[in-house]
């Protein structure tokens, strides 16, 4: 079984609910690439969960699996109790799914597209309040084909709302927008956690899934290799900022600056400074005590007779969490 | 928002039909295209009255024979003018004066020629006082029916809803499908079978306008005759549409891009455009093959249109035709429904 934050479990428990979504030793291959490797995967009603990962990394196989559109080759998954061999027509009326890349018609109007998505469902909200939840009224009169990516995207989100769906999957939902485009769509993604919509959302920005995410599960080759809330997974690599730097020595005959080689113990040794890994000549300590520590580092290295030629601080981000654990950066690939 | 609004398949038909509209080429090709297909060949093919045939003879004596014959107009000319006229094609037939007779230069391979040379020879004989063998008189028809925009309309009508049947079909479906729309449909609660239904409504809504439309100029540009029940040539229409929207399906419901299903789709109609008599009749082709051609849909829905157009046929007289078009329906709807892919 998978881990499960006490509190929600309790909650659904005393709700009488059980999990949103069940995801049991889940694997899928194709061709030769093992696209989903072992899962096993729990969500609860009114959570925001987040599958986080680089692009490979299984996420939208695994949301298509549970979205009933890929067959797993093993594995089982259960949603709002119900499976996709025995109750896919009650599931379909009772999701809401916004796929990668969907093109709506064009020359179609953004009214008549989610007039046509509404009367698939037996029951939702109208068009005009989901022209108003994705903040396109606008826009309704206006064909897709002149809308901006931001636009199209937050008309792809209404169409998954407006069958006011129980549970909802945005696969990439911010992918390819701009900053401010993006920021819009967390708004109505806010909107609707406010409103305890549960959400599973996948994403290859860190910084979407700590802004958006109530539980974050990290995906790398088709396993989930961490799992917690954002603060827990940045807390788990053991220091809460990052300090990045470069070091160069000056050579005495010529005054020259050149590459140099550092003694990773000794700064290991500083109180504070949990770790420290290097990628192409920059040096990563991860630190618990900034204020202390930095100090003691500059000190270390004028001992060496080191020369900093970069040096800044930030706080951890989930990215450093994957970078701790696969020593990989996530947009590597 | 009344009951209509909400109902999946209303919504899903009004969207192609919306779409096929919105779509400017579209309704060019469907609509316009035809008509301008059936102006062209009714200009080039209209019934003219029998032409005057342009002669030389060398002699006055022969000139002012063959001048008081009105199917002829005849120019005196001498020999070397003659030759050059002829090389040239401003006349037909020369005619010159021998001692005793006359020589008819001309090409015989040119029908007109010949029947310059059969003319100017019955009236110079009938000048030396020749007398008929035997009485005869004529009698003339001129009738609707028989003209060539008779026969090539309800080839155009054919040949038409078959492209707009195959075209409309097929590429929106792999449209859809290379743009994950298809994926995204079935994502939703969508019923499959109204999808596809949808298309066939919207196909059919189409079909009427487009028939009409292109029927209607027919008869009154060119006053194309409508023998056989006008119910009937419906019925074959609306058969036709199907059959083709069938095929359209079959040939969509695996491509991936554009590319492969516009190959795919000429490779299905190209046959029928040359061998299924849309501009003549397919049974110019040898006896061994015309057993394929009878078989091909488009040869059977042409034959049964001008059969109840120009010679007022029962369609229980035209089994074979039907026949042949509800198997073309049938196997390729089946199949497709068997190998359609959503994504």
């Amino acid at each position: 079984m998978t881990d499960v934050p006490p509190d929600l479990e309790k909650a659904a428990a005393a709700a009488g609910r059980g999990p949103s979504l069940l995801i049991r030793g889940l694997k899928k291959a194709f061709a030769d690439v093992q696209a989903v490797d072992g899962l096993d995967l729990a969500v609860f009603p009114g959570e925001c969960f987040g599958l986080l990962g680089p692009n490979g990394a299984g996420k939208t196989t695994t949301i298509e699996i549970c979205e009933g559109l890929t067959e797993p080759d093993e594995g089982t998954v259960e949603l709002l109790g119900l499976n996709w061999r025995s109750g896919q027509k009650e599931l379909r009326q009772r999701i809401g799914i916004q796929l990668q890349e969907t093109q709506f018609p064009d020359k179609l109007t953004v009214e008549e597209a989610l007039a046509l998505f509404r009367s698939f469902f037996r029951g939702g909200i109208s068009v005009d309040e989901s022209i108003r939840s994705a903040q396109l009224e606008e826009k309704r009169r206006s064909r897709i084909g002149g809308l901006s990516g931001g636009q199209k995207q937050r008309l792809a989100m209404a169409c998954a709302l407006v069958g006011d769906p129980e549970l909802l999957f945005l696969d990439e939902p911010t992918t390819g927008l701009d900053p401010q485009a993006r920021r819009h769509l967390w708004d109505l993604v806010d909107a609707l956690k406010q409103a305890g919509r549960t959400i599973i959302l996948t994403t290859h920005y860190m910084d979407e899934a700590e802004r958006l995410c109530d539980r974050v599960a990290i995906m790398d080759h088709g396993r989930v290799i961490a799992l917690g809330t954002p603060q827990e997974l940045i807390a788990s690599i053991g220091g809460e900022d990052i300090v990045e730097f470069a070091v160069t020595r000056i050579d005495p005959a010529t005054q020259q600056h050149t590459r140099a080689a550092l003694e990773p113990a000794q700064l290991t040794a500083i109180p504070g400074v949990r770790s420290h890994r290097v990628d192409a000549d920059l040096h990563q300590l991860s630190v618990s005590e900034l204020h202390t520590a930095v100090p003691r580092i500059f000190a270390a290295l004028a001992a060496q007779g080191l020369h900093l030629s970069e040096f800044r601080t930030h706080s951890a981000t989930l990215e450093d969490v994957f970078v701790s654990l696969t020593g990989r950066n996530l947009r590597d690939e | 928002m009344n009951k209509l609004r909400l109902s999946s398949l209303y919504q899903l038909t009004a969207v192609r039909f919306r779409l096929v509209l919105r779509e400017p080429e579209a309704v060019f090709w469907i609509f316009i295209f035809p008509i301008l297909l059936a102006v062209g060949l009714g200009i080039a093919f209209r019934n003219r009255p029998a032409d005057v045939l342009p002669v030389g003879a060398t002699s006055p004596r022969l000139t002012q024979a063959l001048a008081a014959d009105r199917g002829l107009r005849a120019t005196q000319m001498d020999e070397a003018a003659g030759a050059h006229a002829l090389s040239t094609g401003s006349i037909l037939l020369l005619a010159i004066e021998r001692p005793g007779g006359v020589d008819y230069r001309y090409d015989d391979t040119n029908p007109d020629a010949r029947t310059a040379r059969l003319i100017a020879d019955r009236d110079l004989q009938t000048a030396a006082g020749q007398q008929p063998a035997i009485a005869a008189q004529n009698q003339l028809v001129h009738e609707t029916g028989s003209r060539y925009i008779d026969f090539v309309v309800p080839g155009l009508l054919g040949m038409n809803l078959m492209g707009s049947a195959m075209w409309g079909l097929g590429f929106s479906i792999v449209e859809g499908r290379q743009k994950k729309l298809l994926k995204r449909m079935v994502a939703s609660p969508m019923r499959k079978w109204q999808y596809l239904t949808a298309f066939l409504l919207s196909r059919l809504t189409m079909l009427v306008i487009e028939v009409v439309f292109f029927l209607g100029f027919a008869r009154l540009a060119f006053g194309v005759p409508f023998r056989g029940p006008v119910w009937e040539l419906s019925l074959v229409c609306v058969l036709t549409s199907l059959v083709f929207s069938a095929l359209g399906l079959l040939v969509a419901s695996r491509a991936q891009t554009m590319e492969a299903v516009s190959g795919l789709m000429n490779l299905v109609m190209l046959p029928m455009w040359i061998l299924s008599g849309v501009f003549f009749s397919a049974s110019r082709f040898p006896a061994v093959i015309q057993p394929l051609v009878r078989a091909l849909p488009l040869t059977a829905a042409i034959e049964a249109m001008r059969g109840n157009m120009l010679q007022g046929t029962d369609l229980a007289q035209m089994p074979a035709q039907i026949a042949i078009l509800l198997a073309w329906f049938v196997v390729p709807f089946a199949v497709s429904l068997r190998i359609f892919r959503w994504r």
